[in-house]
C-alpha cells in the first residue's frame, strides 16, 4: 500500500473526467464557471421547494390575505363606503414593496437553517466562489417574489384596481420591486449568518420590519401623519418604492425622484451589506 | 518521520496552532501523510481532531503554523487546495432534501463537469454505492449507513487525490460499519491519500497503515501501526478452559513455550479465563495449537483489541482527557 503511486496531486487534472480547468493559476472561477456554479445550485434551492411545497405558502397566500384584509378593513375608511376599488388601486404597487420586504426575510432564516446542516461544508470545502451559494438562494427568491407579485396583480385586478398606464409601466414597477427587495436580501442574509437560530432572525427582523412598512406610504398618504413622523416616512425608502410603483400604474404623478430614490438605495444597501455577507460566510466556522 | 521510504507527503502539517478563546483546540500539530497510503489521527473527544480536518479543508484558518496538501498551502492558496480534496465529516454533508442522485448530480456540475458527464458520474457512483434503488429518494429518507455512503460518493466525485474522512462511522452499526470499511479500501487501492479521524483501534487498525495519536490538541505519539501496538501490546486473546480447575496449568503451558511477548499471559480465576497479550495472528494459532497438542479442553475463546483508553494508558501513563466520556460511550457500544 505504502508503495502504491497515485494520480499526481497536481493542479485539477486527477482524473479522466475532470474537464479543462475553469479557472486561472491563481485558483479565481472564472465568470462562466461561476454562472455555472450558481445554476446548479439555484436548482437545488428550487428543488428543496418542490420537495417541501409548504414552503411556498407564504408567497402563494400573502398576497390574498393582505390584500383583501387590508382593502376591505382600511379600504372604506380610507375612501368611503364602498368605495373599496379606489383603494386597491392604491394599495397594490404599495403592497409589492412589503412583500418583497417579507420575502427578503425570509431568505435570512432559510441561510441559517442551511448552515445548521453539513451541506455548507461541503460547498465551503468545494472549488466554487463563496458568493455563488448567496447569490443563488437570491436568485430563486427573486423568483419567489415573482409569484407573489403576479397573485398580487391578479388578486388586485379581480378586486377592480385600474391601471392609468401601460403593462411596460406595470412591469417597471416589478422590476423596482424586485430589484429593492433584492437588496434587503443582503442584509437578511447578514443577520441569518449572525445570529444563532433561524427563530431570532425573525425576532430581529421583526422588530426593524413592522415600522418601516406602517410608518410608510404604503397604506395611506403620508399628509395625514404628525410632522415629525411625516419627516420619517419621506426618507423610508419603502415609500419611495411605494410612491414610484403607484406613478407608474397610474401615469399621472411625477416619479423621477422616487425612482431614482429607491435604485440609489438599493445600490447603496447592496454595496453596503453583500460584501460583509459573503465574508461572513466565507469566515463562518 | 520520513525513515520508511521516499514515497512524497500528500499532506504536511507544521506547528500547527488553532485557539478558540482560551481552549486550544491545536496545540502545535505536527503530521505526515504519505501519498496513497491512511493516516490514522485517534483521539477522544475534544482533542482535536475535528478542528485538524476543518483546518486542512480550509473551512477556518489556523492561527499560527503551517499546512501542506497536495502541494498547496492551505491558507495561501485555499482555491487550488479544495479542487484536490473531498470531505466526508461526523455529520453527513448531504442535502437532506435533495435525492441521492441530485446530490450527486449538483456537485458533478459544482466541480464544472459537463452535464452528461455529471449525469453519467452520478448513475456510476450511485451503482458503486449500492443506492441505486435509493437514487430518487430524499437523503432524509436514507438510513445512517445509506447517508454515509452516499455523503462517501459525493467525495469521489471529483477524484480527490486527498480525501478526509472525519470519524466515518461514529454512529453506525457494526454491519453498516464495515460496508464503509469496504468502500475506504478500495479507494484507498485506487491510490488515494486518506486523513481519518477516528475514536476506535479498531478502525484505526482495519483502514489505517499509521497511526498518530493526539490528546488536547497535541501529538502524544504517532507511528506504524504495528509499532504502536507492539508498545500497546496489540491484542488480547481471552481462553476459557473447559474445568476452571485446569487454568494454571495452562497458564503456566503458554509461558513456557517462550513465544515473544506472550509470558505475560494472566489468569482470572475468579472469571474463569487466561488473558494472553498477543501481537499477531500467527502467535494467536501457536497458542491454540499449543494449547490442543497438550490436550487442555478449550470452551470459549475471544480477542479484543486494547481500547482508546488502554492505548492512551500504554503510550502517556496517563487517561485519555475525556476517558470518562469514553468508557460511557464504549458500554454504549457494547450494549
Amino acid at each position: 500500500m505504502s508503495t502504491a503511486t497515485l494520480t499526481k496531486p497536481g493542479a485539477g487534472q486527477s482524473g479522466p473526467t475532470r474537464p479543462a480547468v475553469a479557472e486561472d493559476a491563481e485558483g479565481r472561477i472564472g465568470l462562466r464557471a461561476n454562472l455555472r456554479h450558481i445554476g446548479a445550485l439555484a436548482r437545488r434551492n428550487t428543488l428543496q421547494i418542490k420537495q417541501d411545497p409548504e414552503s411556498m405558502f407564504d408567497v402563494l397566500f400573502m398576497p390574498i390575505v393582505f390584500t383583501l384584509l387590508f382593502t376591505f378593513v382600511f379600504g372604506g375608511a380610507m375612501m368611503g363606503k364602498g368605495n373599496q376599488s379606489e383603494y386597491v388601486s392604491y394599495l397594490v404597487p404599495g403592497l409589492m414593496a412589503m412583500m418583497g420586504m417579507n420575502v427578503s426575510m425570509s431568505v435570512g432564516t432559510g441561510v441559517n437553517e442551511d448552515f445548521q446542516k453539513g451541506v455548507m461544508d461541503r460547498f465551503r470545502t468545494m472549488p466554487i466562489a463563496r458568493s455563488s451559494v448567496l447569490i443563488a438562494k437570491i436568485v430563486v427568491e427573486v423568483g419567489r417574489m415573482m409569484v407573489a407579485f403576479t397573485i398580487l396583480l391578479v388578486v388586485g385586478l379581480i378586486l377592480g384596481m385600474t391601471i392609468g398606464t401601460s403593462w411596460l409601466h406595470v412591469l417597471a414597477a416589478v422590476g423596482l420591486s424586485l430589484l429593492f427587495g433584492a437588496s434587503l436580501m443582503w442584509i437578511f442574509i447578514l443577520i441569518g449568518l449572525t445570529v444563532k437560530t433561524a427563530q431570532a432572525v425573525q425576532g430581529m427582523a421583526m422588530i426593524v420590519l413592522m415600522p418601516l412598512q406602517f410608518g410608510s406610504s404604503i397604506f395611506t398618504p403620508t399628509s395625514t401623519m404628525p410632522g415629525w413622523l411625516e419627516t420619517f416616512t419621506n426618507y423610508n425608502p419603502l415609500s419611495n418604492l411605494a410612491d414610484a410603483a403607484r406613478g407608474l400604474f397610474r401615469g399621472d404623478i411625477p416619479i423621477a425622484h422616487d425612482v431614482w430614490m429607491v435604485l440609489a438605495w438599493s445600490a447603496a444597501i447592496t454595496l453596503a451589506t453583500a460584501p460583509l455577507a459573503i465574508r461572513k460566510f466565507r469566515d463562518k466556522t | 518521520m520520513t525513515r520508511h521510504d521516499s514515497t512524497p507527503h500528500a499532506i504536511e502539517v507544521r506547528g500547527l496552532v488553532k485557539h478558540y478563546g482560551e481552549t486550544k483546540a491545536l496545540d502545535g500539530v505536527d503530521l505526515n501523510v504519505r501519498e496513497g497510503t491512511v493516516l490514522g489521527v485517534l483521539g477522544p473527544n475534544g482533542a482535536g481532531k475535528t478542528t485538524l480536518v476543518r483546518c486542512l479543508s480550509t473551512l477556518i484558518r489556523p492561527d499560527a503554523g503551517t499546512a501542506t496538501v497536495a502541494g498547496y498551502d492551505v491558507v495561501r492558496q485555499p482555491r487550488q487546495l479544495r479542487r484536490t480534496i473531498g470531505l466526508t465529516g461526523q455529520y453527513a454533508s448531504v442535502d437532506e432534501k435533495l435525492s441521492g442522485w441530485e446530490n450527486l448530480y449538483m456537485i458533478g456540475r459544482l466541480l464544472d463537469l459537463p452535464r452528461k458527464d455529471a449525469r453519467r458520474r452520478s448513475d456510476d457512483l450511485l451503482e458503486r454505492f449500492s443506492l441505486t434503488e435509493a437514487a430518487k429518494k430524499p437523503a432524509a429518507q436514507y438510513s445512517g449507513g445509506m447517508r454515509r455512503r452516499l455523503d462517501l460518493a459525493a467525495s469521489m466525485i471529483g477524484q480527490p487525490a486527498v480525501l478526509y474522512l472525519d470519524e466515518p462511522t461514529t454512529g453506525l452499526d457494526p454491519r453498516t460499519r464495515n460496508e464503509v470499511w469496504g468502500e475506504v479500501q478500495r479507494m484507498v487501492g485506487e491510490g488515494v491519500t486518506v486523513l481519518l479521524t477516528t475514536q476506535y483501534m479498531e478502525e484505526a487498525e482495519q483502514l489505517a497503515s499509521e497511526l498518530t495519536v493526539i490528546d488536547r490538541g497535541r501529538v502524544v505519539a504517532e507511528g506504524r501501526i504495528h509499532e504502536l501496538k507492539a508498545k500497546v501490546g496489540g491484542r488480547t486473546l481471552q481462553i476459557r478452559p473447559s474445568d476452571p480447575t485446569q487454568l494454571s496449568a495452562m497458564a503456566d503451558a503458554v509461558r513456557r513455550a517462550g513465544l515473544d511477548g506472550v509470558a505475560g499471559a494472566q489468569m482470572v480465576p475468579e472469571e474463569g479465563l487466561l488473558y494472553v497479550p498477543i501481537l499477531s495472528d500467527e502467535q494467536l494459532t501457536s497458542v491454540v495449537g499449543l494449547l490442543g497438542a497438550q490436550g487442555f479442553a478449550i470452551a470459549d475463546i475471544g480477542t479484543h483489541l486494547p481500547s482508546l483508553d488502554e492505548v492512551f494508558l500504554a503510550i502517556t501513563g496517563e487517561k485519555s482527557s475525556e476517558s470518562d466520556v469514553l468508557r460511557d460511550m464504549k458500554e454504549e457500544v457494547a450494549a
